[in-house]
C-alpha cells in the first residue's frame, strides 16, 4: 500500500458520532476509502454498520464529525444530495417495484437523466456491457431470481452516476454460486474505475473480494487489515473483541424416538394452482435437531406455519410423540408441546408495547405458572417466571415492566427463546433463531438450543446461516420449491456443496448431499425466484430456468447422488439444467 | 403506557385545548366566554342538573364500553347505534308482553335486551369473518336498517300504540321498573346506574385478569403475534362483537325500566356516536370512559343554561368536537415522547453497549406502525 495523496482517496469519515435515544450507534468512526478500491467494512449485526452507511448516503446526519468525498467536506441533507457527488447504495432490502419492467425500475425517479426511451435504453445497454450483467431490460423484475433483482439495483445506482457504491451486506440473500458471480462483476468494475464500500460480517467473502478492511465493533472503528495477511480468526477477534462462538454441537443425542413426524405434507397455494408443500415427510426424534436449508421463499415458512398450525394443510398429517395434531389448532399444537421462535420476532413473537411479564404470557395463556384454572391469569406466576428468564437468558432489561419494544433485538430473541423453552416442549419449531442478534445473544442461543437438546428436545430449525445450520443440526434436510429434495449430513458437508443443493444446481455425492427425489420438474433448474415464488406459474419454470451456467455445478459426470432409498419418486439427473 | 403522566396528561391537555379553541370561538362571535363557563358550572348546582348528568353519563358510559370492547382488538362497531335502539324496542315489547313478579321481571327484560343487541351485533361478525366484510360498512348500513325495523315494530297493527301524536310500544308494567334514588326536586338517580358500575369493573376485571381479556388485547395490538401465540382469530372477531352487541343493547335500560316505561318513536338516540367519541377520549380504560362520559354529559346538560347567558349553546358541540380530534393526537404524541423516553432509560441503565444501535432503530419504527390504533386502554 503506497501512501496516498489526498486526490486519490474516494470517502474520508472522520470522527462521526451518532446517537440515538438510548444508544450511540456510532462513536468517532474514521473510514478512509481510497478510490478504485474495494473496501470492506466489517462488523457483528448491531455494530453499527448500517447506521454508517446511512450516514454516508445521506439518509441520517451524524451528531459530529466530517465526511469528504473526493477531497471535498460535504454535508448531506438526502440521499439527493449524496447521489449528486456520486454515492449510490444498494440497500440490503431490495427496493424495486415487481411489477414493472428492468428498465422502468431503472428509470424510476431519475427521468430527467436520460429520459424513459431509446436514450435511456442504450444507457443501460451500455452499463450493462461495462459491468457485465446480462439482463433483459424488458423483463418484469417480479419474474427475475434474487441475483437479478440485485444486478437491477446495482444497475439503478450506476445509473445514477453513482462512481462510489455501497453494497450493504449484499450476500446475505445469494447463495455461494451466486456470490461468487457477484463478485466477478465488482472486480470487473473495480478495473472500470468504481469504488466499492462492501458491508458484510461473513469473513471469508471479505477476505476474497476486499482490498482493504475496516473493523467496526461497538460502533466505533478498531482498526483496519490488509486482507491478504489476515486471518479469520484475526478478523473475528478484531469485531468481537474476544472469540468467536461457535455453533458447533459436540456429540449426538439423538435417539430413536420420534417426537415430530410429519406425514406427506401437502399445501396448495391459495389459488390451488399450485403446492406450496409438496409430499414433505420429515422426522424429528427426541435429541436431535433437524435443519432445513433451502433459499428463502421455497417452502420453509409454510412449512413452520404448517407444523404450527397457522397455516391449514391440504393434505398429510402432522403428529407429536404418536398423536394426531392434524385437525386442531395452534393453540392446543402448543399445549401439546410445540414450542415456536418464529422468524419475524415483531410480527409474531412479541406484543411490543406490553410489558415483558405480558410477552411471557402470549402462546401460554391457558398454563401455568401465567395462567390459571377457569380462565383467569396468573399475573403475580407470569412476573416470577418473567424474572426468571431474564435472570436465566440473560435478557438486559432494567426490569420486567419495560415494553418489550424497548428491548434490542438480541434481548427480545432471548425473552422468545427462554419463554419458548419455559414450557417443557418437546420440540421446538425455531426458524431463524438468531438472525439479526449480536454476537453474544447468538452465543447464548446456541448454548441453550444445545443444552435442551441434550435433555432430549427436538428441534426443527430453520436458517439461512448455513454455518449455524451445518453447526447445530444432526441432519440436514434440503427444501427446493416446497419438497425435501436431499438430504446433508452436517459432519461433512461444506457451506458452497449446501448451497448448490438449495438452487438444485448440482448434487454431488463427495460433499455428503444425498439427492432424493429432485423430479421431472427439475431440481436442475435455478428458482428464478427466491420471495415470492407464489406469483409464479410453475409450469414455465423450465423455460425461464438460469443459472444453468453456475460455475460451481461440477461436472455432470460425478452422478446421481447416493439415493437413500426411502423415495419411490426416484432421483433425477445432476446436470445443470441440460433439458 | 404504563405511567400515570401518560394516561392523564393527553386528554387533560386535549380538554384545555379545546377550551381555549371554544374562548377563542366565543371571542371572535362577540360572546363573553368567561360569562359562559360560569353559567355552565353554576347550571350544575341547578334543580335536577346534577342527576341528570350522572343518569346521562351512565347511559354515556354504557355506548362507550361496547363501543371499547370492539376497540381492543381493533374492531369499529359503529353499529352501537343500531344494536341499542334495535335492542331497546324489543325489551319495550317483551317487558310489556310479559308477566312476572317484580325484580325478575326487570331482569328479563335487560337479558331480553342484551340478547338482542348481541344477535344484531352478530350479523357484522359473521360477515366479516365468512364473508370478510368490513364491519364498519355493514353495522353503518344495519343502523339504518334498524330505523327501519324500530319504525315496522311500533306500528299500531304490530306492538304499538298511538300516545297523542307520538306512537310506542305498550307501557310496561309496573313488576318490570327498576327504581331509583329520589333526591327530591334534585331528581332521581336511575336504580341501573349501579348496574353500570358493575359493569364497568366487570370490564376491566376482564380486560387484564382473564385469558379473554388478554387475547382480546393480544389480538388488537398485533393479530399475527396473537396467532402465533395461539389465539384465534375469527373466534375473537365473533365473541369480541357479540360482547359488544350486548352491552350495547344494555345502553337504553336505565331510561326505560328507570324512566320512560316504553319506547316511543322520538325516544333518544344518537348514544351509539357518542359512545365512540368517548370512548376515543377515555382511551378504551373503565376509569378513563367514566370521566369521559361525565364531561360530555356534562356539557350537554349545562349547555341548557349558555343560551340565558347570550351565548349560543352549539359551542358546546364545536368543544365536543374539538376535544375528541384533540386528545387522538395528543395521545398519540404522548405515547412517542413516553416511547422514547422509555427507551433511553432502557439504553441508559444497561450503558450504551452498541448492540442496540440499529435494532433500535428499527424497533421504534416497527412499535409506532403497530400501535397507532388505540388498543392499550385495559392495560394493568
Amino acid at each position: 500500500m503506497t501512501t496516498t495523496h489526498p486526490g486519490d482517496r474516494a470517502v474520508v469519515l472522520a470522527g462521526i458520532t451518532k446517537r440515538f435515544p438510548g444508544v450511540v450507534a456510532n462513536r468517532d468512526v474514521r473510514l478512509t476509502v481510497r478510490r478504485g478500491e474495494v473496501h470492506a467494512l466489517c462488523g457483528e449485526n448491531g455494530a453499527g454498520k448500517s447506521t454508517l452507511m446511512k450516514i454516508l448516503y445521506g439518509m441520517q446526519q451524524p451528531d459530529e464529525g466530517t465526511i469528504e468525498v473526493n477531497g471535498e467536506q460535504v454535508r448531506f441533507r438526502s440521499p439527493a444530495d449524496a447521489i449528486a457527488v456520486g454515492i449510490g447504495m444498494v440497500h440490503q432490502h431490495f427496493m424495486l417495484a415487481d411489477n414493472l419492467t428492468v428498465l422502468e425500475n431503472v428509470v424510476l425517479g431519475a427521468e430527467h437523466l436520460h429520459g424513459i426511451g431509446g436514450r435511456a435504453r442504450r444507457r443501460i445497454a451500455e452499463l450493462g456491457r461495462q459491468t457485465g450483467f446480462a439482463i433483459d431490460p424488458d423483463a418484469v423484475v417480479e419474474q427475475l431470481g434474487v441475483a437479478d433483482r440485485q444486478r437491477v439495483e446495482i444497475l439503478k445506482v450506476l445509473y445514477r452516476g453513482a462512481r462510489i457504491v455501497i453494497l450493504d451486506e449484499p450476500t446475505a440473500v445469494l447463495v455461494p454460486q451466486e456470490v461468487e458471480e457477484l463478485f466477478v462483476s465488482v472486480r470487473a468494475m473495480r478495473e472500470q474505475g468504481y469504488t466499492f464500500l462492501f458491508i458484510s460480517h461473513k469473513l471469508d467473502e471479505v477476505r476474497s473480494i476486499a482490498d482493504s478492511i475496516t473493523v467496526i465493533r461497538r460502533g466505533t472503528t478498531v482498526g483496519t487489515a490488509d486482507p491478504r495477511t489476515v486471518s479469520n480468526r484475526q478478523l473475528a477477534e478484531m469485531m468481537v473483541g474476544s472469540e468467536l462462538p461457535s455453533p458447533e454441537t459436540r456429540e449426538s443425542t439423538v435417539t430413536d424416538r420420534p417426537v415430530l413426524e410429519l406425514r406427506s405434507l401437502t399445501l396448495r397455494s391459495a389459488d390451488g394452482q399450485r403446492d406450496l408443500l409438496h409430499d414433505v415427510d420429515l422426522v424429528v426424534r427426541a435429541g436431535e435437531i433437524v435443519g432445513i436449508a433451502g433459499v428463502e421463499g421455497n417452502g420453509q415458512t409454510e412449512l413452520v406455519e404448517a407444523v404450527v398450525g397457522m397455516r391449514r394443510i391440504s393434505s398429510g398429517q402432522v403428529l407429536l410423540s404418536g398423536r394426531d395434531l392434524t385437525r386442531v389448532g395452534t393453540l392446543a399444537r402448543r399445549e401439546a408441546g410445540i414450542g415456536y421462535v418464529p422468524e419475524d420476532r415483531h410480527r409474531h413473537g412479541l406484543l411490543l408495547t406490553q410489558p415483558l411479564w405480558a410477552n411471557r404470557i402470549l402462546g401460554y395463556q391457558t398454563r401455568p405458572p401465567v395462567s390459571r384454572r377457569g380462565g383467569w391469569l396468573d399475573i403475580d406466576g407470569a412476573r416470577r417466571d418473567t424474572e426468571r428468564i431474564v435472570r436465566e437468558f440473560d435478557v438486559r432489561t432494567p426490569g420486567i415492566e419495560v415494553p418489550a419494544a424497548a428491548l434490542s433485538g438480541g434481548n427480545q430473541q432471548k425473552l422468545i427463546i427462554g419463554r419458548e423453552l419455559s414450557g417443557e416442549p418437546s420440540v421446538l419449531v425455531a426458524s431463524h433463531p438468531t438472525r439479526g442478534v449480536d454476537v453474544g445473544a447468538q452465543a447464548l442461543i446456541w448454548e441453550q438450543i444445545k443444552d435442551a437438546r441434550a435433555a432430549g428436545l427436538a428441534v426443527l430449525l430453520i436458517s439461512a446461516d448455513l454455518d449455524e445450520l451445518i453447526g447445530l443440526s444432526d441432519t440436514i434436510k434440503v427444501m427446493l420449491r416446497g419438497r425435501l429434495v436431499a438430504e446433508a449430513d452436517p459432519r461433512t458437508v461444506t457451506p458452497e456443496e449446501l448451497g448448490a443443493a438449495m438452487t438444485g444446481a448440482g448434487v454431488h455425492e463427495r460433499g455428503g448431499v444425498d439427492d432424493r427425489g429432485a423430479d421431472d420438474r427439475g431440481a436442475d433448474n435455478r428458482d428464478a425466484d427466491n420471495r415470492d415464488a407464489d406469483n409464479r406459474d410453475a409450469d414455465n419454470r423450465g423455460a425461464e430456468g438460469q443459472g444453468t451456467g453456475d460455475p460451481g455445478t461440477g461436472d455432470p459426470a460425478t452422478g446421481a447422488g447416493t439415493d437413500t432409498g426411502n423415495d419411490e419418486r426416484g432421483h433425477g439427473s445432476v446436470e445443470g439444467g441440460e433439458r | 403506557m404504563g405511567t400515570l403522566r401518560g394516561r392523564l396528561l393527553p386528554p387533560v391537555l386535549a380538554i384545555v385545548f379545546s377550551a381555549l379553541l371554544c374562548t377563542v370561538t366565543l371571542m371572535v362571535s362577540g360572546a363573553n366566554p368567561a360569562r359562559g363557563i360560569a353559567a355552565m358550572v353554576t347550571q350544575v348546582g341547578e334543580g335536577s342538573v346534577a342527576v341528570d348528568i350522572v343518569n346521562s353519563a351512565a347511559v354515556y358510559y354504557l355506548a362507550a364500553l361496547a363501543v371499547a370492547i370492539g376497540f381492543q382488538m381493533n374492531l369499529f362497531n359503529i353499529g352501537v347505534e343500531g344494536q341499542f335502539r334495535v335492542a331497546a324496542v324489543t325489551a319495550a315489547i317483551v317487558g310489556a308482553a310479559i308477566d312476572l313478579p317484580t325484580g325478575l321481571h326487570a331482569v328479563v327484560i335487560i337479558l331480553v335486551a342484551a340478547l338482542t343487541g348481541a344477535a344484531y351485533a352478530a350479523i357484522p361478525a359473521l360477515l366479516k369473518i365468512t364473508r370478510n366484510v368490513h364491519e364498519v360498512i355493514s353495522s353503518i348500513m344495519l343502523n339504518a336498517i334498524a330505523a327501519g325495523v324500530i319504525a315496522l315494530l311500533i306500528r299500531e297493527d304490530m306492538f304499538g300504540e298511538l300516545r297523542g301524536s307520538n306512537i310506542g310500544t305498550h307501557e310496561i308494567p309496573e313488576s318490570g321498573w327498576v327504581g331509583g334514588i329520589g333526591f327530591g326536586d334534585r331528581g332521581t338517580l336511575f336504580g341501573l346506574v349501579f348496574l353500570v358500575l358493575v359493569i364497568g369493573v366487570g370490564y376491566w376485571v376482564m380486560m387484564n385478569r382473564t385469558r379473554f381479556g388478554f387475547e382480546l388485547r393480544a389480538s388488537g395490538e398485533s393479530p399475527t403475534a396473537a396467532a402465533a401465540g395461539g389465539v384465534n382469530a375469527r373466534r375473537m372477531i365473533l365473541v369480541a362483537m357479540l360482547m359488544s352487541g350486548a352491552v350495547a343493547g344494555l345502553v337504553s335500560m336505565p331510561e326505560l325500566l328507570g324512566r320512560d316505561h316504553t319506547y316511543l318513536i322520538t325516544s333518544p338516540a344518537g348514544y351509539g356516536f357518542t359512545g365512540i367519541a368517548i370512548a376515543l377520549l377515555g382511551r378504551n380504560h373503565p376509569g378513563g370512559i367514566a370521566l369521559g362520559a361525565l364531561l360530555w354529559a356534562f356539557l350537554d346538560k349545562s349547555s341548557l343554561a349558555l343560551d340565558n347567558v347570550g351565548v349560543p349553546k352549539e359551542i358546546v358541540t364545536i368543544m365536543q368536537g374539538s376535544i375528541v380530534l384533540s386528545v387522538v393526537i395528543a395521545y398519540e404524541v404522548v405515547r412517542r415522547v413516553e416511547l422514547r423516553a422509555e427507551r433511553r432509560r432502557v439504553g441508559r441503565e444497561l450503558g450504551a453497549n452498541g448492540d442496540g444501535g440499529a435494532g433500535a432503530v428499527a424497533t421504534a419504527s416497527t412499535a409506532s406502525t403497530a400501535s397507532t390504533a388505540s388498543n392499550e386502554g385495559g392495560a394493568s
